[in-house]
């Protein structure tokens, strides 16, 4: 009877009662859109930004800066294939290391497609360190190819669609510089803000065995390395710096005898600036709860202000404070926890839906957490129903006369 | 049925203190059919709305139907307003978005009567001010007089000794409001206690005393009600006096 009568009131008033559930709705899952492309876009940022490869250290050849045991400052220092060996052996916290021989200007063709590309000669090591990560179907280089010198190549996605198109790359033939070449794997698309050597997505790897026995290299163009936990980072360039230093006499305090580009220091160096987004979401994210919850504590108080009239009139029939107050409430919960609700499931639709319009380029992939979502619903609820309630109570407090004046 | 003394009700809005009674004596016994007339402001609505148990006096003693209710909290007073009083507006305040019929059940539901009992009250009641083929129909289907009798079986709907009406004809043309007053006199002649706030010398005439309030009191000088009776004679409305 009770039930039905709050049902009844509600019905009665289906203006009302619809604008109070949109406005809801459109708080809810305007908060959680936000807060879930705020997310998209920082993940994205943060891929973007790794895209080079996650704390890796690039080292390029220099030239000394320093004397040393006798010897003058400016003599260049190169870097080799057994340097890397070298490096293997006297560094026990070494991860992964790849020698890379970089060819610009090589002309690639397939079937009637002829173009120039620049290629890069490495080993299997590198896919991973690099974020070189072959598609569905493909792989990276491995070590047989690099031990047997084998003719196949890894291209960047951007590559085979432009030798390729739409057709299937891996096990096709490439002629590079007109000796034919087995596709084994293709790049999955990443994001990739940074570069030493142009964009991975336009190259082609192939086993630097074969490159070397091809183009002719002895000298490296760069070495990629990896310490095998972070906290070693710091200590692995350091020894490598050594380790070269005493095999080719420089000061291993002569950080310009080796080159070394280092993304953990650009991490660092970027931490700030990630750190100042994430408070800048947050800043948003509390803004639009605040903004959120002012809109609904806004439509909760006119629709009671607009039912005090009501309120007066049923405290002068007789109705007890506690019957009209419980009345407001559950029908308060009925129109919040619904439009909440419906909110939510709309938001969360669309961010499952996203991934369909192909925007993730732009803005990455939204998401956001259970956790996160429900709580910040729920926390726009509570505003909901305190602003429909206090201002009820405070109605249902009055005189009857006092609250039918208002 | 109705023992006011020394009833006074001040309303403090801002700065302004205003005193709407000024300690009211009045007396109204069971089965009196009584109206209170007064100049606009005099006090007849704050003094209704105290009989009615709406509102308080700021001092004074009241005593409704031998129970003296000033000690009262307020879900005591919810009681006696549901149960011993039927108050019938001007504005006849009834729910727009409820039909007739829902409108009359609300003091019933807040009385906790069953349904099946109360289904048949209301149509009852409708059916006594005239209104059985009217249960669907809501507010802004009804004619004003239509509303003002809703309003009234609502008033009795939890049987009422003490019916109050504060200007129950006012926003009526005089033959839909002479037919309340003759709902009236027939209720009064049931039984009902009636005490009725109005302008209208053709109604006021109808009912067996006549209180007249002025400036927060009652006047009880027999120059000054003569006064008051003339001006209203002749202009058919109490507000000149
Ligand atoms: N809620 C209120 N707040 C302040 N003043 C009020 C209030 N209600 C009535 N008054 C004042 O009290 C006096 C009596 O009002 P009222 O009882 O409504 O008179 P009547 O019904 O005789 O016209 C008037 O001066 C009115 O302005
Ligand atoms: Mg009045």
């Amino acid at each position: 009877m009770f039930i039905r009568q709050i049902f009844r009131d509600m019905r009665g008033q289906k203006l009302r009662s619809a604008l109070t559930l949109f406005g809801i709705f459109w708080g809810t899952s305007a908060l959680i859109l936000l807060g879930a492309f705020g997310h998209g876009i920082h993940a994205h940022q943060v891929k973007q930004f790794h895209g080079l490869g996650e704390n890796i250290v690039i080292m390029w050849p220099g030239r000394t800066s320093m004397t040393y045991q006798g010897l003058p400052k400016g003599r260049a220092i190169y870097l080799r294939e057994e340097d890397v060996s070298l490096l293997k052996a006297q560094i026990p916290d070494l991860g992964p290391i790849s020698i890379e021989y970089q060819n610009w200007g090589i002309s690639l063709k397939r079937g009637k497609v002829i173009l120039s590309s620049q290629i890069a000669g490495v080993s299997a090591e590198y896919g991973d360190m690099r974020n070189v990560i072959a598609d569905w179907g493909g792989r990276f280089l491995n070590e047989t190819d690099v031990n047997l010198r084998r003719r196949v190549c890894f291209i960047g996605n951007d590559l085979k669609n432009d030798l390729f198109g739409e057709t299937d790359a891996v096990g096709q033939v490439v002629e590079v510089n007109g000796v034919p070449f087995t596709v084994v794997g293709v790049m999955v698309k990443k994001g990739q803000d940074s570069s030493y050597s142009g964009r991975d997505e336009d190259k082609l790897f192939m086993p630097y065995t074969t490159s070397a026995m091809m183009f002719g290299h002895t000298m490296a163009d760069v070495v990629v390395f990896k310490a095998k936990s972070l906290d070693k980072h710091n200590d692995v360039k350091d020894q490598a710096y050594k380790v070269l230093g005493k095999k080719y006499k420089f000061d291993p305090l002569d950080k310009q005898a080796l080159w070394m580009w280092d993304t953990a220091e650009n991490m660092e160096f970027f931490s700030s600036f990630f750190w100042g987004f994430r408070i800048f979401l947050m800043m948003i994210s509390f803004a639009t709860l605040i903004v959120g919850g002012i809109g609904v504590a806004n439509i909760m108080y006119v629709v009671v202000k607009e039912r005090s009239r009501e309120i007066g009139l049923k405290l002068a029939l007789g109705a007890k404070k506690g019957f009209v107050l419980v009345q407001f409430l559950l029908e308060t919960l009925f129109i919040t926890f619904l439009g909440g609700a419906t909110g939510f499931m709309f938001a969360m639709g669309i961010i499952r839906m996203f991934p369909s319009f192909d925007l993730e380029e732009y803005v990455g992939i939204p998401s956001i957490s259970n956790v996160e979502a429900i709580a910040s619903v729920s926390l726009l609820m509570l505003i909901g129903l305190a602003a429909g309630f206090f201002p009820a109570r405070r109605a249902a407090s009055l005189n009857p006369v006092q609250s039918l004046k208002m | 049925m109705i023992k006011m003394s020394g009833i006074r009700k001040a309303y403090n809005t801002g700065r302004i203190k205003v005193e709407a009674l000024k300690g009211v004596d009045l007396e109204i016994g069971a089965g009196e059919f009584v109206s209170i007339v007064g100049p606009s402001g005099s006090g007849k609505s704050t003094l209704m709305n105290i009989a009615g148990c709406l509102d308080v006096p700021s001092d004074g003693g009241y005593e409704l139907d031998g129970e003296s209710v000033e000690k009262l909290n307020m879900s005591q007073l919810a009681d006696i307003r549901n149960k011993k009083i039927g108050f019938v507006f001007q504005a006849f305040n009834l729910l727009p978005y409820a039909t007739a019929f829902e409108n009359v059940e609300l003091p019933l539901i807040f009385g906790k009567v069953a349904t099946k009992k109360r289904q048949d009250r209301v149509v009852e009641l409708l059916g006594r001010v005239g209104l059985q083929d009217r249960l669907g129909h809501k507010p802004a289907e009804l004619s004003g007089g239509e509303m003002q009798r809703v309003a009234i079986a609502r008033a009795l709907a939890n049987n009422p000794k003490l019916l109050l009406a504060d200007e129950p004809t006012g926003n009526l043309d005089s033959q839909s409001g002479k037919a309340i007053i003759d709902l009236f006199e027939e209720l009064w002649k049931s039984g009902t206690t009636i005490l009725m706030i109005t302008h209208d010398f053709n109604v006021a005439k109808r009912t067996n005393r006549v209180v007249y309030l002025r400036d927060g009191l009652v006047v009880t000088k027999a120059a000054d009600i003569a006064q008051g009776i003339k001006s209203w004679k002749h202009d058919r409305q109490f507000d000149t006096a």
